[in-house]
C-alpha cells in the first residue's frame, strides 16, 4: 500500500460515458480486479435503451457503478463516491448520483462545443468551467491527447487508438484505488489474441494511464479499500444471467436429464440464451426459435420426450407464452419459464429493471391455471433458485416460473460456489410398463400429486395427452361437469401441496416479534438488507424477511407476519406482492413502492422505515 | 424394455387404433384418412412406443386420440413447434404431426415455414378442407376468394394460400399432395413420407361434407377425376384424361396442355422429383378448376431434396462438443478465476 493513501471501508465509482466509449468492460474489469483483490463488490450496469443512440446525446449514456468494501455490503451504493465522465452528456445525467464533496474524472475532449451542444447545455456554457461543479473534486483529463501521444509511431489509425481511452482512464483509476493491473493485462491478451498489435495498444494505454497518476501531481488523493472480512472460503464473480445459466446446468447434471433450452432473443434474458449455448460439452440443447410462442412450445415438446426444458424470456415475451404454460400445466410436464423482468408494460422500459411482472406469474393464464413462482434475491442467488425451479418442475411433474429481473441479471457479486457433490438431488420419476393385466394410468399421482413422467420409447405405456380437460388418472377426454370441478381443485391443490417442500419463511435479520416487519422478494433484497441493518443499529423495532417461494408461500408464512403490528412491502412496481398478502393473510400490510426503472436506495428505504418503526 | 422390431413386423392396423370413440362427424374425411395412416403404420416396422403423433387444435387434430402410439393434442398451430423440441432431443422417435388449414397456414403459419426451412425430420400430415370445422364454418387461409361463410356472407376478401407453393418458398424438402378419397395414392404417399429423411409435408385434400361439402369433388369423383387431375410420378411424361389423351408440355418457362395426337409422349415435361425450378412451375396449376382453360390439378411427389436434417446437426453439434472429454461440473461451478478468502 502506498504510503500516501486514505484508508476507506467502501467506495462506489460510477463509469459513464457515450455507449461506445467501453464504460461497461472498463467496470466490469474494475470489478474483477476488486473482486480477485478481496473486496466485496456489488455492481449495477445501466445501459442505454438504444444499442446505437446518437453519440454524445443523454440518450446514448451508458453507466456502470461498482460499490466495493472492506465490509459485507448488499447494495452497489445509493450514490457515488466518483465519477468518472467521458463526455458532457455523462456528466449531466449522472450528477445527481454523485455525493456531496465527491470526486469528478472528466475527459475534456468530451465537453467540445459540439459535446456540450448534444447534452443539451445552454450556449457558451460549459460545467467544467463554470464553476458549477464546484461543491466537487474536478479533475480533468485530456484522455484523447494523453492516448494520442502514447501511441504515437504505432502505426494505428485515429480509431483504433480512440478505442483505447476507456483502458488509460481505467489504468488512472487503477493508480488511485491501488489496484494491481495484472488481471486487466490478461484479459486483453486473451481477448486481442489474434491481434498482437491491438494488445500492445491498449498495454500502453492501460500502463500510460496509471504511469499519469504517478508522474502528474494529481490533487486526488489515493485511496485503499481493505480486503473484506467476509466468510472464508474460494469466491469467484457471477452476475445472475450466468447464474441462472449454471444453474440450470447444474440441474441437468444432478438429475440426469438433458437440458434443452428453447428461447426467442429479449432483453434482458437473452444472456442465459448466449451462456448455455457454450455449453454444448454438457450435453445442452439449445434452440433459438421463430418467436416466443415456438419457443416455450419446443421446450414442451422437449420435456414430453423426458429432457429437462427450459425456455426464457421477459415480460413482453412471457406474454406471448402464456397460453402454453396453460398446455404444460395440463400436460402436467417439467418445464422451467424463466422471466428476467424489466420495465413494463407492453415494450416498457427494455433496459430497465422492475418487478411488476408478479401477478403475471402468479394469475396471468386463463382458466384457474395455478404455476409454482420462485424468485432470486442477488445475483449469485439466481443458481440456487433456477437450480430450486428446476427440482420442483421434475418432482413435481409441472411448469415453474423462476422470476429474475434486470438488476440481477446484469449486476455482479462474489460468490462462494458450491461444489457439485454439495447440490440437493433432484430425482425425476419416469413411468414404466404396467403389470400384465393391468392398464397403463397416465394422470394416476403420488402423495405430492405429481404423475410420473411418461416418455415415448417406453413400450407398453403408450398414450395421448392434450390441453382438453381431462379424465382424474386416465387422462380421456371429459367434459363431465364433475371430474371437471374435481380436477380443477386436484391441480390447485397439487401446486399448494408444493408448500410441505419447501423451507419455512425465516427472518432474515432483526426480531421474531415486533413493531415493523418489512417483507420483500426477489432484487430489493440488497437495499432492505442494508436499511434495516441501519434501522436496527439506530435501535429501531425492525425486521426483515425476504420471500423466495411467492406461489406457493411458505407454510408458515401468515403466522410470521402476525407477529409484527406493520408489515411494509417495498417493490419496484405498484404494489403486487403487497396485494397477494392482504389477500391470503389479512394483515395490515403498506405498500412502498418505486417504478423509475432503477433499484430502491437504501436510503429511501431507511427513511420509510424510521417513519413506521 | 422395448417391442423388437420383429414383434413391430406382426402388428396389423388394428394395433394402432386406440379405445377412444372416434368424433368426427359421419361421413367426414377424416375417417379415410384415419384409417390409411392405421394400414401403413404396420408396414413401417417400428415399435409402437417409438412413434408420436403431435396436433394442434382443429377437427383434424383429434386424429392423435385414435392411433394408439403415444401422442399430444397441444394448442392451435404449434404442434410443429412442439415436435421441433421433441425431435431435438428424441430424434429416435418417429414423429407424424397432424395439422389442418387453419391450423398450419393461419394461426401456426410461422411455425410451419421454420418447421420447413430447418428441415427437421418429422411428417407433416395437413388435412386441408378449406375451411374451419370445429368454430363451425368459417372461412379459411385455403378457401377460394369470395366465399361465402357465417363469417363472409358477402363473400371473403382473402386471396388464398397455396400450401404447395409455401412449403416450396420455405425450401420444403419433400412436398407432396393426396386426397381422402384416393386411398391407395394417399398410402403410397404416407410411406414415401416417412422413408423421406427431412420435414416430409403431404397435402391431403379432405372433404368436410358438414361445412363444405364437395370443395374437391371435381378431383375426387369419378366422372371429373380424370380431367381434372394430374398424377404425377417420377421419371413420367405429364399425362392426364379420362382417355389419357391430354398431357403439358413445357415450352421454355410456360407449361401448355396438348393432345397427344398432336405431341408424342416422349416430348411431354418429363416429371422430375428433384428439379426445383420445375417443381414450382407445377406447384403453380393451381387454377379454380370453373375457369375455362384451366390447368389440371396435380397429385403426388412434386419435390424432394435430401438435405441435412436440423435434428442431426443439433446431435452432431452436441457430440462434437463433447468429444472435448467428460465436462467437469466442479469447473464450470468456479468460472475462470477464483480467490481465496481466508
Ligand atoms: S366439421 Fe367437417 S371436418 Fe370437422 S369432423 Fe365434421 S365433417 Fe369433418
Amino acid at each position: 500500500m502506498e504510503k500516501d493513501s486514505l484508508v476507506v471501508p467502501d467506495a462506489t465509482i460510477l463509469f459513464a460515458g457515450d455507449s461506445g466509449d467501453g464504460m461497461q468492460l472498463t467496470g466490469s474489469q474494475f470489478t474483477t480486479t476488486t473482486a480477485l483483490f478481496g473486496n466485496d463488490v456489488s455492481t449495477f450496469p445501466n445501459f442505454p435503451a438504444e444499442i446505437r443512440a446518437p453519440q454524445g446525446t443523454l440518450a446514448g449514456v451508458s453507466g456502470f457503478q461498482i460499490r466495493f468494501s472492506s465490509e459485507q455490503i448488499y447494495t452497489s451504493g445509493d450514490h457515488c463516491d466518483m465519477l468518472v465522465v467521458m463526455n458532457a452528456a455523462a456528466l449531466k445525467a449522472n450528477l445527481k448520483q454523485l455525493k456531496a464533496g465527491g470526486t469528478i474524472i472528466a475527459n475534456t475532449e468530451g465537453f467540445d462545443a459540439k459535446n456540450l451542444r448534444l447534452a443539451k447545455y445552454p450556449d457558451g456554457v460549459n460545467p467544467l468551467e463554470d464553476g458549477s461543479l464546484e461543491g466537487y473534486r474536478l479533475l480533468t483529463i485530456d484522455v484523447t491527447r494523453l492516448t494520442k501521444a502514447t501511441l504515437e509511431g504505432s502505426g494505428l489509425g485515429t480509431k483504433e487508438i480512440d478505442r483505447t481511452k476507456n483502458m488509460f482512464v481505467l489504468g488512472f483509476i487503477y493508480w488511485i484505488y491501488n489496484r494491481p493491473l495484472d488481471n486487466t493485462i490478461k484479459f486483453i491478451e486473451q481477448k486481442f489474441a489474434k491481434r498482437p498489435e491491438i494488445v500492445e495498444a491498449n498495454l500502453k494505454a492501460l500502463k500510460a494511464g496509471y504511469h499519469y497518476g504517478d508522474t502528474t501531481e494529481t490533487m486526488i488523493p489515493r485511496v485503499q479499500v481493505e480486503k473484506a472480512k467476509i466468510e472464508p472460503g474460494i469466491y469467484r464473480n457471477i452476475n445472475g444471467n450466468p447464474a441462472t445459466a449454471i444453474g440450470l446446468v447444474a440441474a441437468a447434471k444432478k438429475s440426469g436429464l438433458k437440458l434443452f433450452l428453447g428461447s426467442y432473443p429479449i432483453t434482458p434474458a437473452s444472456d442465459i440464451l448466449h451462456e448455455l449455448s457454450k455449453y454444448k460439452n454438457f450435453g445442452v440443447g439449445t434452440f433459438q426459435a421463430e418467436d416466443e410462442i415456438a419457443a416455450i412450445c419446443s421446450a414442451i415438446g422437449a420435456s414430453f420426450g423426458g429432457a429437462l426444458a427450459v425456455t426464457t424470456s421477459s415480460g413482453p415475451g412471457i406474454a406471448l407464452k402464456t397460453e402454453a404454460i396453460g398446455l404444460a400445466l395440463m400436460l402436467e410436464l417439467p418445464l422451467v419459464i424463466i422471466n428476467v423482468q424489466r420495465g413494463g408494460p407492453s415494450t416498457g422500459l427494455p433496459t430497465k429493471t422492475e418487478q411488476s411482472d408478479l401477478l403475471q406469474a402468479v394469475y396471468g393464464r386463463n382458466g384457474e391455471a395455478p404455476v409454482p413462482v420462485i424468485s432470486a434475491n442477488t445475483p449469485s442467488d439466481c443458481f440456487y433458485a433456477v437450480y430450486e425451479a428446476c427440482k420442483i418442475a421434475v418432482e413435481h411433474s409441472t411448469p415453474v416460473f423462476f422470476l429474475s429481473d434486470g438488476y440481477i441479471a446484469n449486476g455482479a457479486e462474489p460468490w462462494r460456489f458450491p461444489k457439485e457433490a454439495d447440490l440437493k438431488p433432484i430425482a425425476p420419476v419416469f413411468a414404466e410398463k404396467p403389470a400384465e393385466g393391468e392398464k397403463f394410468l397416465p394422470y394416476k399421482r403420488d402423495e405430492k400429486l405429481a404423475r410420473k413422467w411418461a416418455i415415448p420409447g417406453t413400450a407398453g405405456i403408450e398414450h395421448r395427452i392434450g390441453g382438453i380437460e381431462k379424465e382424474h388418472e386416465t387422462g380421456n377426454i371429459s367434459y363431465d361437469p364433475e371430474n371437471h370441478e374435481f380436477m380443477v381443485k386436484l391441480r390447485a391443490e397439487k401446486v399448494a401441496r408444493i408448500a410441505d417442500y419447501i423451507p419455512l419463511q425465516e427472518i432474515d435479520n432483526g426480531p421474531a416479534k415486533g413493531k415493523l416487519l418489512v417483507l420483500g422478494w426477489g432484487s430489493t433484497y440488497g437495499s432492505i438488507k442494508t436499511a434495516v441493518k441501519s434501522a436496527l443499529a439506530q435501535g429501531y423495532s425492525v425486521a426483515h424477511a425476504q420471500v423466495r417461494y411467492l406461489n406457493p408461500f411458505p407454510k408458515n408464512l401468515g403466522e410470521l407476519l402476525h407477529n409484527y403490528d406493520y408489515v411494509l412491502v417495498p417493490e419496484m412496481n405498484n404494489g403486487q406482492l403487497v396485494r397477494m398478502i392482504r389477500d391470503q393473510y389479512l394483515v395490515p400490510a403498506e405498500g412502498f413502492n418505486k417504478i423509475k426503472g432503477v433499484p430502491f436506495t437504501a436510503d429511501e428505504l431507511f427513511t420509510k422505515i424510521k417513519s413506521l418503526a | 424394455m422395448s417391442t423388437s422390431i420383429q414383434e413391430a413386423g406382426k402388428l396389423s392396423a388394428k394395433d394402432f387404433a386406440s379405445e377412444q370413440d372416434i368424433r368426427w362427424c359421419p361421413g367426414c374425411g377424416d375417417y379415410s384418412i384415419l384409417k390409411q395412416v392405421q394400414t401403413v403404420m404396420p408396414e413401417l416396422g417400428l415399435p409402437k412406443e417409438d412413434i408420436v403423433f403431435i396436433s394442434g387444435i382443429g377437427c383434424s387434430s383429434r386424429f392423435p386420440y385414435y392411433m394408439d402410439t403415444f401422442g399430444m393434442h397441444s394448442i392451435h398451430g404449434r404442434a410443429t413447434a412442439i415436435a421441433s423440441g421433441l425431435k431435438a432431443t428424441r430424434p429416435d422417435l418417429s414423429v407424424w404431426i397432424i395439422t389442418g388449414d387453419g391450423d398450419s397456414m393461419s394461426i401456426g403459419g410461422n411455425h410451419f415455414i421454420h418447421l420447413l426451412r430447418r428441415n427437421f425430420d418429422v411428417n407433416v400430415l395437413l388435412f386441408n378442407n378449406e375451411i374451419y370445422g370445429l368454430t363451425k364454418g368459417q372461412y379459411s387461409p385455403t378457401s377460394e376468394l369470395g366465399k361465402v361463410t357465417k363469417s363472409t356472407p358477402y363473400g371473403s376478401l382473402d386471396h388464398p394460400f397455396n400450401p404447395m407453393a409455401l412449403a416450396m418458398g420455405a425450401d420444403g424438402t419433400f412436398v407432396a399432395r393426396s386426397m381422402d378419397r384416393d386411398p391407395v395414392h394417399l398410402r403410397t404417399i404416407l410411406k414415401r413420407a416417412h422413408a423421406h429423411k427431412g420435414t416430409s409435408l403431404v397435402e391431403i385434400y379432405q372433404n368436410c361434407n358438414v361445412f363444405n361439402d364437395g370443395a374437391f369433388e371435381v378431383f375426387t369423383e369419378k366422372s371429373s377425376k380424370a380431367n381434372e387431375t394430374l398424377f404425377i410420378e417420377n421419371g413420367q411424361p405429364l399425362i392426364f384424361g379420362a382417355e389419357k389423351d391430354k398431357g403439358i408440355l413445357l415450352d421454355g418457362f410456360t407449361p401448355r396442355v396438348v393432345s397427344l395426337s398432336d405431341v408424342s409422349a416422349n416430348d411431354l415435361w418429363i416429371h422430375n422429383e428433384q428439379d426445383r425450378l420445375k417443381a414450382n412451375i407445377l406447384v403453380r396449376f393451381f387454377d379454380d378448376p370453373r375457369i375455362e382453360g384451366h390447368f389440371p390439378r396435380p397429385f403426388g411427389l412434386f419435390y424432394v431434396e435430401d438435405r441435412f436434417t436440423y435434428n442431426e446437426a443439433f446431435v452432431a453439434q452436441i457430440e462434437q462438443a463433447q468429444l472435448k472429454g467428460e465436462p467437469d461440473l466442479n469447473k464450470l461451478l468456479s468460472g475462470g478465476s477464483v480467490w481465496v478468502v481466508e
